[in-house]
């Protein structure tokens, strides 16, 4: 049961994954762009958590909070470069 | 055994949910309903594949394990904010619309808007 | 800013200024470290001590909650919604025959607190096909995209009924 669960999770995420970096290559705005790189960094977390869950440790988990926050933090810097044309000022 | 059913089908819901918001992020017409696919279908599934995994290490593995919640949590914090400032971004660059009454008609962007 | 920060330095040295933010941090710091052990307690204390100590310039004043018990039954209505939300939105997006209706639609605001409006603003983002998308001049009003909708008045009167009056309770006194 959760073989096959797992199996079908990491099948829907890798083509969630191919899909966000269809919409990355396709644009076709900037801020499309960083939207697919939003929704490509949440995936990856979900990915690492399912590799978590097959070989049975927790060891990805710092890996996957640090993706969340320096993603979160890429976003917010991309949005405001956007706008404003510089991030810090 | 109980246990493993559970975590199977938030497994599965999970990964329905992210697959459905990144199919979203690739159908939909316009940039600003594109948006509405990440937000919410992909927080709300990775959220779900979180939760899975904090049954999983606590149920069938031994010890409970809440960690994994953290960053549900922090995702749940995260993602209206993100999408916030991209759609203030669209609106700046004046990205293309389908929408009815589009947000020029309500004085925005605003241009004197603080970031 | 400065003024108000400067205030609040000058009333006083307290040890707990965000007795709030200290739980939340001994909690974050538990979750963190995934022990209850006695010293990972004893040490999140100690973060949940110093890191409001030392940011207190950055929090000139705190966001008052008023109504405990309207905040705790908004809380499931809250998750009941953002499950609901959902699904629609899901739905939306495989029911590929079907022609979607955007909508911009401004919601004007009654609530004045900065926090009550970022609460309501983060609310709408993950509820019902709505992306909360600016705050209009002299935070009056609140630029809200969404994916579908019949009726614009309709889904402004359910955010300002369902969502913001009870924000307004919680927030504002």
């Amino acid at each position: 049961m959760l073989t096959f669960a797992l199996t079908f999770g990491f099948t829907a995420m890798g083509l969630a994954m191919l899909l966000n970096i269809v919409r990355l290559v396709k644009g076709p705005d900037t801020v499309d762009r960083v939207t697919a790189l939003d929704t490509l960094y949440i995936n990856t977390i979900a990915v690492l958590m399912l590799v978590g869950i097959r070989i049975g440790s927790d060891i990805f988990f710092e890996a996957a909070l640090l993706i969340a926050m320096m993603g979160f933090v890429g976003t917010v810097a991309l949005a405001k470069h956007i706008r404003r044309g510089s991030i810090i000022e | 055994m109980i246990g493993e059913l559970v975590v199977s089908l938030f497994i599965l819901v999970g990964a329905t949910f992210a697959l459905i918001g990144s199919i979203g992020l690739v159908r939909l017409p316009d940039f600003y309903t594109r948006l509405h696919g990440p937000t919410k279908a992909t927080t709300l599934g990775v959220g779900a594949l979180l939760l899975a995994s904090v049954i999983y290490f606590s149920a069938l593995r031994e010890g409970l394990s809440l960690h994994e919640a953290l960053i549900t949590l922090f995702l749940f914090m995260t993602a209206p904010v993100s999408a916030h400032l991209l759609v203030r971004a669209g609106l700046h660059h004046r990205v293309e619309s389908r929408s009815r009454a589009p947000a020029e008609d309500h004085g925005h962007p605003d241009p004197e808007a603080p970031i | 800013m400065s003024g108000r920060a400067e205030a609040s330095t000058k009333s006083g040295f307290k040890l707990f200024p965000h007795p709030v933010l200290t739980v939340v941090l001994v909690i974050v710091w538990l979750l963190l470290v995934n022990s209850i052990h006695p010293r990972m307690i004893v040490l999140g204390l100690g973060f949940g001590i110093a890191i409001p100590l030392f940011t207190r310039r950055f929090w000139p004043d705190h966001p008052r909650i008023c109504r405990v018990g309207v905040l705790v039954r908004f809380v499931p209505v809250f998750i009941w919604d953002v499950v609901i939300a959902n699904l629609q939105v899901a739905w939306l997006i495989v029911n590929f025959r079907r022609e979607l209706r955007p909508t911009w639609v401004v919601v004007p605001l009654d609530i004045t607190d900065p926090y009550a409006i970022t609460t309501l603003a983060n609310v709408i983002s993950l509820t019902p096909g709505t992306v909360s998308s600016e705050l209009g001049p002299g935070r009056r009003t609140l630029l809200v995209h969404s994916m579908d909708v019949d009726d614009p008045q309709a889904l402004v009167d359910r955010i300002k009924r369902r969502y913001e009056a009870p924000l307004k309770e919680i927030f504002e006194c």
